[in-house]
């Protein structure tokens, strides 16, 4: 097993996860995303699994260690506390904001617990720890070819844009990153490392709660116009279709 | 990969990229694509052939050399790619020196 984080902040914003979960294996920190450019990564947690000669017996795909919840604050907005002197809005204009919230946080929760099975995942990795290339699961090499992600130049473009965003942020050129990481989800909407990573920094920003504000992954409401991206992370996963956001390889 | 000009030797586009220019072509694990002899390496027909974009960002100086897209796939070949990173100490770690033992790689984020 070896654990690869994607965070272009580096290995600080890793660590508290990494010396909890206080591992045996190697836990390596990837700033510049290399993993989706050699691999075809394009969510987490992504797994690719290699056998004993090096040779990829199932590229990159949706994979967990068992059943596992999503984090409790992922997509929440951040909003600015109630006025307890302020009685709340019982219009029905404001219930019925309240309730449409309700019904695209039920419609997004559906969406991200849809796809690859969870509990089966591990099995199939017992299965092929056991038996090798003998496995069901283990595929041959034109199959792994085949079955990686799909790549036409467009992707590639959007690569590029995404390396140089990454170099431009941690160089601290902060607008030209922007006009890059724009650039990239416009030619690689379905890789969600490269948007998540970019809207966890700026969300991050606008928070003063860092747990929180990484999974924010969204504009303040109120503060709109300070939200530099065209899309976020619960816009994004609203208009998916459940398995879109994990699919099922198995 | 992110370079200030295109003026690069082989060995800098294959520590970048992965492919290594040899005698039969660009390779990478088994696969080796031909590339135009007897002139020396440039990389623009090397990218183009490779199907890398090319992105240039003439205000930052910068350009920026995309991952291959032959067969339209991530992967060319199911040799596993040599990725070498650090752990939180900062140790380089080489994902090559497990050969021998079945490796099941998991990315994550803390975001």
């Amino acid at each position: 097993m070896v654990t690869v984080g994607l965070e272009l902040a580096g290995p600080e914003a890793c660590r508290p996860y990494i010396e909890a979960a206080n591992p045996e294996h190697p836990s390596l920190i990837d700033e510049t995303h290399q993993m989706d450019t050699l691999f075809g990564v394009r969510n987490i947690p992504d797994v690719v699994w290699i056998d004993e000669a090096g040779t990829i017996v199932r590229p990159a795909e949706p994979g967990w260690a068992g059943p596992q919840a999503m984090p409790e604050n992922m997509g929440r907005q951040i909003r600015p506390p109630r006025d307890p002197n302020q009685p709340r809005d019982e219009s029905p204009e404001a219930q019925q904001r309240r309730e449409e919230r309700r019904a695209a946080a039920a419609r997004q929760q559906e969406n991200l617990a849809a796809g690859q099975d969870r509990d089966a995942y591990p099995n199939a990795i017992r299965d092929w720890a056991e038996k090798g290339a003998a496995s069901e699961f283990a595929l041959s090499p034109d199959e792994v070819v085949a079955r990686s992600q799909p790549r036409p130049l467009s992707k590639s473009e959007g690569a590029a844009h995404f390396e140089l965003a990454n170099h431009l942020w941690r160089a601290g050129r902060r607008d030209a990153a922007i006009t890059h990481f724009n650039a990239c989800f416009r030619l690689q909407p379905d890789n969600w490392t490269y948007k998540r990573q970019a809207w966890s920094m700026v969300s991050l920003e606008h928070s003063e709660n860092a747990e929180f504000g990484r999974f924010v992954q969204g504009p303040t409401p109120g503060r709109e116009d300070d939200w530099p991206f065209e899309s976020d992370f619960r816009s994004d996963v609203a208009k998916i279709a459940p398995g879109e956001y994990y699919p099922d390889t198995m | 990969m992110i370079v200030t000009d295109l003026d690069l030797t082989p060995e800098q586009f294959e520590a970048g990229t992965g492919w290594a220019i040899k005698p039969e072509g660009a390779c990478k694990g088994e696969v080796c694509v031909p590339l135009d002899r007897g002139e020396r390496f440039r990389v623009e027909p090397t990218a183009e052939r490779l199907r890398m974009a090319l992105v240039h960002d003439a205000d930052q100086g910068l350009w920026s050399i995309g991952p291959e897209s032959l067969g339209d796939r991530a992967l060319v070949t199911a040799v596993a790619p040599e990725l070498v990173l650090p752990d939180l100490d900062g140790n380089e770690f080489r994902l090559s020196s497990l050969r021998g033992q079945k490796v099941v790689l998991v990315a994550w984020a803390p975001y």
